[in-house]
């Protein structure tokens, strides 16, 4: 990653990023209010998660960034994934303990 | 197994330049990889508290929703503005360093550090409240089931554990960075950053930004829950 | 008296690390890896003897069945002492902090680590850390055992959990600057023509070390924040009666410290990776496959967390799947074991002191790890869990694997770091002692833990005092071995014969500059035409032990 290539992100789309922010966190609040069951939790995830990866990739500058910031990027959230999955296997699963009593 | 480089060491002079590199990308590359090093372990660090936040939540699921009832949401969502525009001007700072220009420089890192203390002061604000409705959790937490909601106050005070442990942790991570932009400040106004060398200014963004992704995540998990 | 001949010392005559200032300041402030290594080395040190004078007084205790040398309470409070003493002051920092920052650097080609001023925060982190757990042994000791298992620790343990927990959680941040540190220095300070495959496998380990230290660390120290909040509000987040499920403590903390295992085990076996190829003057037998079981290792390491809690009332769903991945661990390591016996064969062998410890480690980590294959089978672990044989299982690898790693590497690079050569006689009589006395003390706890004494307890069944007996005396020859280091690499320092650049003959770029090294580590930033262990006829090395092992070490000059 050079400074050259930084260069390449304009003011124009730093802006845009920045409304689609706002307008995301609006359509997060606004969702939060209907009903949709289980969905919700999975609608405001998936929103906070393309908020997340929109600042990602534009404000830190990993849309242009090498290949090995992105293993890093990656490899951070895959980890976390690795301590939440097996963490909730056990929880998931341990009603068949309490059942065997 | 080897043979001396003919490279002369510091061949190129510059003031920023570390004497063990050899050169300012070299010195650049390491910074920026630090960095991002460093976001990993905060990742994992407040992954840590969000398992489990969703340990508890899946155990309380009525008595999270119930105590996340309690949460003001107009000021969450005005916070989560706030944060969104602070990460703009962060990002404008940066671009103003890339650029050589130190006034656009010295501006926006100063309107960060406004809209940062918006936000801490609309959190304290928050805080406040909670104290006065006794939802701290601790030795004057109160629950009234007729009242607050009819949930297990054990759940709706784990919830309010997490509110503070994760909203505290992210405030505190905001005061350490108004400290360092506040340092980047001085630093700008002395001249010490150049379109060569900025590497400061652009790791305080990177970690910035990343603060406003952890609060991306914490709003809609802590003020939206259950709100139909 | 010593076995060596003594040379008259002859003092380096160019300017190095050592001699570039003398100054109290000039350590304290210094960004020098080098110099930071060696403030590590001292205050591990200390470290390790302090963590071991409560070793002494638990093998007192345990020498008779009644435990008439203490009280329980004082009791509980040694071993948990003793356990976070080592693992947190000392297994965890003693390879990477001491010999990984020494020698990164040097074996990349580098003049330092990436980021010098980080290097030395993380030295005064630790140091602050190690004082605020001081501070809790000097103030009556915790005795919640080193896990702080909730909601022991965080509600009913009257000790200075807190004092304690916060000393561990501090220098977990000097844990994840090093590896933060050394991550960064390996993909950016590389000398040109150093690649990846050229790297030396010390350094591969550290590597891999440093990214269980970045990924698993700050779980800990969250985890370590919920505690202290729960103790100090009393509020309920791992206790059952408000809510809380001490379960889910156990899941952060040992998703970090069980790979924590591999964090302290993997950076020896870097070094045994580097002892084993020189003192057989033989190329690494299958290097790429001893690279990358590090990373696999590192990687495979947090998959497996689960198997300390198959008795704690996880899901017997969640215990079958840690129990069938926990199996999977063996196959790096024998990776490992089968290349470095693979190296041996038909090398051109040489039992200087490093390789004795070479031998001490291949040998008792496989009883170690074999052992820890019974421990992964769920039903097996029902019987043994919380006795001693779990005690004497990671003993074996930490003590028998991790120690003499270190060890084996603290002399062979003694004179890289000193510039001066350790009496041989003196170190080949202490590796013995250790040996034997490493055996002595913890093979009768394999057999008191089958046999069915659990662990923590220090009042036991009459006939189980011949093995705790045993074991005590044991434990006394591995204090005079350790002891016997101590003294004679002191000695050393003023009497032993000078080193040269490359007592051994050895491959790898730290030996190619002089020693002490220089400040900067080069006279110039070498270029990197070959891999790692050449050590083979034609490229430059001796292949004969004889020609390269005069006693007192004259260099091998070679250009």
């Amino acid at each position: 990653m050079t400074a050259h290539d930084e260069h390449s992100i304009s003011t124009r789309t730093y802006f845009l990023v920045f409304t689609a922010l706002l307008v995301l966190t609006g359509v997060t609040v606004v969702a939060a209010f209907f009903n949709f069951g289980h969905l919700n939790d999975i609608i405001a995830l998936v929103i906070a998660g393309t908020k997340a990866t929109l600042v990602i990739l534009f404000f830190m500058h990993v849309w242009h960034a090498s290949g090995l910031t992105r293993v890093f990027v990656l490899s951070g959230f895959a980890w976390l994934a690795l301590l939440m999955a097996f963490t909730f296997a056990d929880l998931f699963t341990r009603w068949q303990v309490e059942a065997a009593g | 197994m080897s043979i001396p480089s003919t490279a002369e060491h510091h061949t190129t002079t510059h003031p920023a330049l570390a004497h063990h590199f050899n050169d300012l990308a070299q010195q650049r590359e390491a910074g920026t990889l630090g960095m991002w090093t460093f976001l990993v372990t905060e990742v994992m660090f407040f992954g840590g508290a969000f398992t489990g936040y969703a340990y508890y939540r899946w155990k309380f699921p009525e008595a999270f929703q119930a105590a996340s009832h309690h949460l003001d949401i107009v000021l969450g969502t005005i916070n989560t503005v706030v944060l969104i525009c602070s990460s703009l001007t962060m990002v404008l700072a940066v671009q103003g360093a890339q650029r050589g220009d130190r006034k656009r420089l010295v501006r926006f890192l100063l309107l960060t550090i406004l809209l940062a203390l918006v936000f801490l002061g609309i959190k304290a604000f928050e805080y406040h409240h909670k104290w006065v409705e006794g939802h701290v959790p601790g030795r004057y937490f109160r629950w009234d089931p007729q009242h607050d909601g009819a949930v297990s106050p054990g759940g709706a005070q784990l919830f309010y554990s997490f509110y503070f442990t994760m909203t505290g942790i992210h405030a505190a991570h905001m005061i350490i960075g108004i400290g360092v932009i506040g340092v980047l400040v001085w630093m700008a106004l002395r001249g010490r950053f150049t379109p060569e060398s900025y590497g400061a200014v652009e790791n305080t963004g990177l970690y910035w930004h990343f603060v406003d992704i952890v609060w991306i995540f914490l709003f809609p998990l802590l003020y939206l829950i259950g709100r139909h | 008296m010593t076995t060596i001949p003594i040379d008259e010392p002859r003092i380096e005559q160019h300017s190095n690390y050592l001699t570039n200032g003398y100054s109290v300041k000039s350590w304290l402030l210094t960004t020098d890896h080098k110099r930071i290594a060696l403030l590590y080395l001292i205050t591990i040190t200390l470290f390790f003897f302090l963590g071991g004078a409560f070793a002494v007084l638990i093998r007192l205790d345990l020498m008779t069945p009644a435990g008439d040398l203490m009280r329980d309470e004082t009791y509980n409070k040694m071993f948990t002492m003793h356990g976070i003493i080592m693992v947190f002051f000392f297994l965890i920092p003693a390879v990477p902090a001491v010999l990984g920052n020494f020698l990164i650097p040097l074996m990349i080609g580098a003049r330092d680590l990436a980021f010098p001023r980080i290097n030395l925060l993380s030295w005064y982190v630790f140091v602050i850390g190690g004082l605020f757990t001081l501070a809790s042994v000097a103030s009556g000791g915790v005795d919640t055992g080193w896990t702080f298992y909730t909601p022991y620790s965080s509600t009913y343990a009257n000790t200075h959990v807190v004092l304690a927990a916060l000393g561990v959680f501090i220098t977990g941040f000097s844990s994840i600057l090093t590896g933060l540190n050394f991550i960064v220095t390996v993909h950016t300070m590389r000398a040109p023509g150093m690649t990846w495959f050229r790297l030396p496998l010390f350094v591969w380990a550290n590597y891999a070390t440093s990214l269980i230290m970045i990924l698993g660390t700050p779980v800990l120290a969250v985890t370590i924040v919920l505690v202290a909040i729960e103790r100090i509000f009393g509020v309920g987040i791992f206790d059952p009666k408000l809510g809380g499920d001490p379960l889910l403590f156990q899941h952060l903390f040992w998703f970090y410290s069980h790979p924590a295992v591999y964090i302290m085990i993997l950076p020896s076996m870097g070094v045994i990776s580097e002892l084993v190829t020189c003192f057989s003057r033989k190329r690494i037998f299958g290097y790429g496959f001893v690279a990358v079981s590090s990373l696999l290792i590192a990687v495979y390491g947090f998959l497996v967390w689960g198997h300390h809690m198959f008795v704690s009332g996880q899901s017997v769903y969640a215990g079958m799947i840690f129990s069938f991945l926990s199996f999977f661990v063996a196959i790096p390591s024998a990776i490992k074991v089968f290349n470095w016996t693979a190296t041996l064969y038909k090398g051109s062998i040489s039992y200087q002191t490093p390789m004795l410890y070479v031998f001490g480690f291949i040998g008792l980590f496989a009883i170690g790890g074999l052992t820890g294959l019974f421990l992964a089978t769920l039903a097996v672990d029902v019987h043994v869990h919380d006795t001693y044989f779990i005690v004497a299982h990671f003993h074996y690898i930490m003590v028998g694997g991790v120690v003499m790693g270190y060890l084996g590497g603290i002399h062979f690079w003694w004179p890289k770091i000193t510039g001066r050569m350790y009496p041989e006689g003196w170190a080949k009589l202490a590796a013995l002692i250790i040996f034997v006395g490493f055996n002595l003390t913890f093979f009768p706890q394999f057999l008191l833990g089958y046999l069915g004494m659990p662990r923590r307890y220090h009042v036991y069944p009459e006939e189980f005092q011949i093995l705790n007996v045993m074991s005590s005396a044991g434990a006394s020859i591995l204090g005079v071995g350790y002891l016997l280091p101590l003294v004679y690499l002191f000695w050393s320092l003023r009497w032993g014969p000078a080193a040269g650049p490359n007592p051994w003959a050895a491959a790898g770029l730290e030996w190619q500059t002089s020693s002490p090294p220089p400040t900067e580590n080069f006279e110039k930033i070498p270029i990197v035409t070959q891999e790692a262990y050449a050590y083979s006829e034609g490229s430059g090395f001796p292949v004969s032990p004889e020609a390269d092992y005069k006693e007192g070490g004259s260099p091998v000059v070679h250009s």
